[in-house]
């Protein structure tokens, strides 16, 4: 039987791991070895880690009924209103 | 027999370079068509990894020889390579290459180990660097092994492609070797290896010429002296 294996690569120590891909394999020594091959061979990651795609629980709904965008920062511009409150408050930088 | 004559230090690293690039070359022929995308990648990287093994031996033979690695690895004739006779059969399925790749890595994980406690030091460094390297091809041959050695057909298989090659892994080593390679072997199938006939070095399978056409053809099509 052939399993998924989600294979996450760190590139240098301390950055995040991040997704590199998945590779197939009956069980997690094989996912080791193909893991080493396809993402460790050329010395381009730090660590890996390989994780049963069983293991992964997927989230992709987030339902928007209410049009919620005023929860969003995007679209608001906060640099004039920093300036008019440092200037309330005596505290505005010279520029 | 004359395989146990004492032999220089370039005509040692020639057999071990000879076995690394004739088999890199015969693991190569599984590039695109391995049973599955993983293994494909896999087995073509440890074929390139034994190509570089060779290039690193060829390198120290040169020197000794006054020559260069590429002159070593295309110049010769099919006759004066080194190569045991294991690495030359073309075997086009799985089983037996398997079984092959486990023999061959078994058998050249013995005489590394006691290369690497060789008193020259340049043998016994490069050694113990190709054996670094060499940890992960033994891997994958066990696991695969291990996965065959787990089903009924699988075993069979195995088994048969092991029957078969083993008068030729045993003449990967010399003499006093031999006896280690049976221990491991049998350790690891778990079954007992037949009383047989060592193919030693020294003469050729039919399939060396025809892959020596293909492997030099490139090489020799060039006017002598051609840069790459």
């Amino acid at each position: 039987m052939t399993l998924v294996w989600e294979v996450f690569r760190q590139e240098r120590k301390g950055q995040p791991f991040a997704h590199a891909g998945s590779v197939t394999a009956p069980d997690l020594s094989f996912a080791e070895l193909y893991a080493r091959e396809q993402y460790g061979r050329r010395q381009e990651s730090e660590a890996l880690w390989i994780v049963p795609r069983e293991g992964v629980h997927a989230v992709a709904d987030f339902p928007d009924e209410f049009d919620l965008k005023y929860r969003r920062v995007d679209g608001y511009s906060i640099k004039a209103r920093l300036k008019e409150a440092r200037e309330r408050a005596g505290t505005a930088v010279e520029s | 027999m004359n395989e146990q004559a004492p032999r220089s230090r370039a005509e040692l690293l020639l057999e071990l370079a000879d076995d690394d690039l004739i088999l890199g070359w015969r693991n190569s022929e599984w590039t695109g068509i391995a049973p599955f995308l993983e293994e494909d990648v896999a087995f073509s990287s440890i074929a390139q990894n034994e190509i570089g093994h060779a290039r690193a031996l060829y390198e120290l033979a040169a020197r000794d020889l006054g020559t260069d690695a590429d002159a070593l690895a295309f110049d010769r004739r099919p006759e004066e390579y080194r190569t045991a006779p294991l690495v030359e059969l073309r075997r086009l399925e799985w089983a037996r290459t398997i079984a092959r790749h486990f023999l061959y890595e078994t058998a050249d994980a013995i005489r590394i180990d006691a290369l690497k406690s060789s008193d020259d030091p340049e043998v016994a460094g490069l050694a113990a660097k190709i054996d670094r390297e060499e940890a992960y091809h033994r891997m994958h041959a066990e696991l695969w092994v291990g996965r065959l050695l787990g089903s009924e057909d699988g075993r069979k298989r195995l088994h048969e492609a092991v029957e078969e090659l083993w008068p030729y892994a045993l003449g990967v080593l010399d003499d006093e070797l031999r006896p280690e390679l049976r221990r491991r072997v049998e350790a690891a199938l778990g079954w007992t290896l037949p009383e047989a006939e060592p193919v030693p070095r020294g003469h050729h399978e039919a399939e060396l010429a025809e892959l020596w056409e293909e492997m030099t053809s490139v090489r020799r099509s060039a006017p002598a002296g051609a840069r790459w």
